[in-house]
């Protein structure tokens, strides 16, 4: 049957994941050409035998196969089917599948888009993916086989798909957040393949720039998606609830953006290689634990479905294997990574290492946050849990200077910078952004100084990025083109910095203003009670039935109008309350007006006596800017990537053109004249 | 010293200063965060030999004893009691519950000791799931099953 050959071809995927980590590894020590050409086939066979065994299972999902376990556990036959499709990763067994899968297409797209790279190098990286593979493989084979068949008895139905995950966001999540997650195992292997070829210069920085910012983007979107989702679907109003869950997403992603950075620095001064190669494996190393807290069930969220102890002690193995090898093989090989640059203390790499460092810090924090209940439980020390004020209060301390590095970063040169010729921008940016504040503030009733430093703060990002801008447009020899043309003068990857630095003071400013100035009621309401908030009043208008495919409920009606008088209709909100039988569990979709400047939100509550039913009201200042300004960086990083592409493919034409003199051999040195040659060039 | 060195120094000793700020600061909002968790009878008879303080900020799990959720009739406060093993523990509330709340389920609330056996909550959680009970109560519960939250106080 079709289930059967998903299992089957997952066995092969693991054959070939073997073969992947063995061969070209091999080739490339003994400069062995046809060994290290079965990089490519292997790769792409590993991923279409994944490709294969998630089909076969999407296919059981939509075919209502309740002979397998996990189809059963997840599935029900009134489910819809677009969400029977995405189901598949809506447990743990099927969201394990997604996760090899995506896997399996980042190192097929290693193998086909590294025409630029020297094969040896190709080869090694393709082998370090492929030894990672085969421990995900073999932990899905041994312990989290979603082919599982149930056979002989088997049930009429299944249990459902929980309701929370019955939703669009939760559609699009994890692929984005398993797509950065995995990404970041490229930058890890490049960093590998790299100590382990002992070629320690800086080209495999340049290499795997794309990889991690393409990683790092998928990242941003997912941990974004995940917010959003929680936002609306969790009836809370809240965004982010620094949940264990939400920090081993986050942590990755703290890491993954110092390490974006730190490739930048070492392939552009040739410095920091070893914290770079340290950011690599670090990266990587925090997705795998993020993996490990969330599969293992020692944490208790809403995302551990299924958790297993088994499950974790593997995937804890694996962490072992992984972080233990990679840095047993950095500490021998560290003393070559020497770094030949100099520069002084006030310049753009001391900058850079500085935010560097506070990522690191702000990483460490929430891994402390994060581990610490678990370990103080280990220990006997009974349970605790650390609240969200511990984290907003070490993340207000930890802004303040990085914002001010990221400010005045870009201004800066490399090398040396005199802090006098900064003087002037930072005044500049400074009294703007101050003033800027205060006009904010001055629309909403009272001032508060956190919300006055979070203005300061976004807004000194703001006025520094446009210094930044005219700083490279005035200072170069084409003053007299026009604005626009000045403008598109500078690169891709260029732009890519300027959107990610203004995403996040567009986030920034998100943060702070529904931080500080949301409104928030909760309320008993009888069917034609209006009450008013934050300048609008709130008609609850009643309530009426719902029935749904796969669940029934109540929808509460709230209109909503600019004063008592009700004479001036705002908007008309439906907040939902839904039952889902199978799963025997209610669920809360909240109604919600989106604006720029703010968001209208209400929530049902439980029915009480005498006809009148809880209501949650919040009134939600930019809480939007918060997902424009992620998606903004994410763009940023698209940008970088074009920029990176297109230089690749360039790096593979000059190499086409010294491709008659070029041997084995002389392959490195090759790719060296044309990294010059493409770098004179842009 | 020559001056290189001397400048060497001078940045060892500043990091040494920052990170030594940085820990500091990171345990001061720590040990102001972390929040004990507690369960009634460990709330009324102690827990390992400590009573917990009257003003204290901790988290309680337990059983929600069937018959004794009430309701003000005007607003949306509530109060309801406890259990897992041994005495009770009532708790205040003043918002919506959550969806799953329900007699005889397990729950966790964050909030304020204002009484030996009382507490003022500001969150209340229910995890999605029907059979859901905070381990740290299956733990305590373990091994007397036969204590069934439904035998307990009223009952229905």
């Amino acid at each position: 049957m079709f289930a059967e050959l998903g299992h089957f071809s997952l066995i092969l995927a693991l054959l070939m994941s073997m073969l992947l980590a063995i061969y070209p590894l091999w080739g490339a020590q003994k400069n062995h050409q046809q060994m290290m050409a079965t990089a490519k086939p292997l790769a792409i066979g590993m991923f279409l035998f994944t490709a294969f065994s998630y089909v076969a299972l999407t296919y059981a999902f939509y075919t209502d196969d309740f002979s397998i376990a996990y189809v059963a556990h997840h599935s029900n036959s009134l489910l819809p089917w677009y969400y029977k499709i995405t189901a598949v990763w809506g447990g743990h067994e099927g969201s394990f599948l997604l996760w090899v899968l995506i896997f399996a297409i980042w190192t097929v797209a290693v193998a086909l888009l590294s025409d630029g790279i020297p094969k040896a190098m190709v080869a090694r990286v393709l082998s370090i993916l492929g030894m990672v593979a085969i421990g995900f493989y073999l932990f899905m084979l041994w312990a989290s086989n979603p082919f599982e068949s149930l056979l002989p008895f088997y049930p009429v139905d299944g249990r459902d798909l929980n309701p929370l995950l019955q939703d669009f966001g939760m559609i699009i999540h994890p692929p984005m957040l398993y797509m950065g997650y995995v990404g970041f195992s490229v930058a890890f292997a490049f960093a590998i393949a790299a100590l382990i070829s002992g070629q320690l210069d800086s080209t495999w920085a340049r290499w795997s720039r794309p990889w991690t910012i393409a990683a790092w983007g998928f990242l941003t979107v997912g941990i974004a998606l995940g917010s959003w989702w929680a936002y609306y679907e969790l009836g809370w109003g809240g965004w982010w609830f620094w949940d264990p869950v939400e920090n081993a997403s986050f942590m990755p992603w703290l890491i993954g953006t110092a390490l974006m950075h730190s490739l930048a620095v070492t392939e552009k001064r040739k410095i920091f290689k070893s914290w770079t190669v340290l950011l690599a494996i670090s990266a990587f190393s925090l997705s795998l634990l993020g993996t490990f807290l969330v599969r293992s069930g020692i944490l208790v969220s809403v995302h551990s479905f299924a958790s297993d102890p088994t499950r974790g002690l593997f995937i804890l193995a694996l962490l072992g294997i992984v972080i233990g090898g990679s840095l047993i093989l950095y500490a021998v090989r560290a003393p070559q990574l020497k770094s030949v640059g100099r520069y002084e203390w006030f310049s753009r790499e001391v900058m850079l290492i500085g935010n560097n460092l506070l990522l690191t810090a702000a990483t460490m924090v929430v891994l402390l946050g994060t581990l610490l209940p678990l370990v103080h439980k280990e220990l006997g020390l009974g349970s605790i849990s650390i609240g969200a004020p511990f984290f907003n209060e070490m993340f207000v301390y930890l802004i303040v200077p990085f914002v001010l590095l990221l400010a005045i970063g870009p201004l800066s040169r490399w090398k040396r910078q005199s802090p006098k010729a900064l003087q002037k921008h930072l005044i500049v940016a400074f009294a703007i952004s101050v003033s800027a504040a205060f006009l904010i503030q001055a629309s909403y009733d009272q001032m508060t100084y956190m919300a006055t430093l979070g203005l300061v703060l976004s807004g000194w990002i703001f006025v520094s990025t446009i210094q930044e801008i005219m700083q490279r447009t005035d200072a170069s020899h084409n003053k007299e083109r026009s604005l626009l043309k000045r403008l598109t003068s500078l690169t891709p990857s260029h732009w890519g910095m300027v959107f990610g630095h203004i995403g996040f003071a567009v986030m920034l400013i998100g943060i702070t203003l529904v931080s500080n100035y949301e409104e928030e009621k909760d309320l008993r309401m009888r069917p034609g009670d209006v009450v008013e908030l934050g300048g609008y009043a709130f008609q609850f208008t009643g309530v009426r039935d719902l029935v749904g495919p796969n669940y029934s409920g109540h929808v509460g009606i709230v209109d909503v109008y600019t004063d008592t008088s009700l004479s001036e209709k705002v908007t008309h909100l439906e907040a939902e309350k839904r039952f889902y039988p199978v799963q025997r569990t209610s669920m809360t979709e909240a109604g919600i007006d989106s604006g720029i400047s703010r968001d209208l939100f209400v929530a049902l509550g439980e029915q009480l006596n005498n006809g009148a039913w809880a209501l949650r009201l919040y009134i939600k200042p930019f809480v939007n800017w918060i997902w424009a300004g992620a998606f903004l960086m994410a763009f940023g990083g698209v940008l970088s990537m074009c920029d990176k592409r297109y230089r690749m493919a360039k790096v593979a034409k000059v190499k086409q053109r010294f491709a008659k003199l070029a041997t084995p051999d002389v392959e490195a040195s090759n790719v060296a004249t044309a990294q010059k040659v493409s770098q004179g060039q842009a | 010293m020559n001056p290189r060195r001397q400048k060497r120094l001078m940045g060892i000793s500043a990091i040494v200063l920052l990170v030594a700020a940085a820990v500091w600061m990171m345990l001061t909002a720590l040990s102001e965060n972390i929040d004990h968790f507690y369960t009634p009878s460990e709330i009324v008879e102690g827990k390992n030999g400590a009573m917990p303080q009257v003003g204290q900020r901790l988290r309680i799990g337990g059983m929600v004893v069937p018959g004794t959720v009430n309701r003000d009739p005007d607003t949306l406060a509530v109060s309801f009691d406890l259990v897992d093993v041994g005495p009770i523990v009532t708790v205040s509330y003043n918002g919506i519950l959550p969806d799953l709340f329900r007699e005889g389920q397990g729950i966790v609330a964050t909030g304020r000791l204002t009484e030996f056996d009382f507490i003022v909550a500001e969150e209340v959680l229910a995890k999605h799931d029907e059979e859901y009970m905070p381990p740290e109560l299956a733990e305590k519960m373990k091994g007397i099953k036969h204590v069934k939250p439904q035998n307990i106080g009223a009952g229905q």
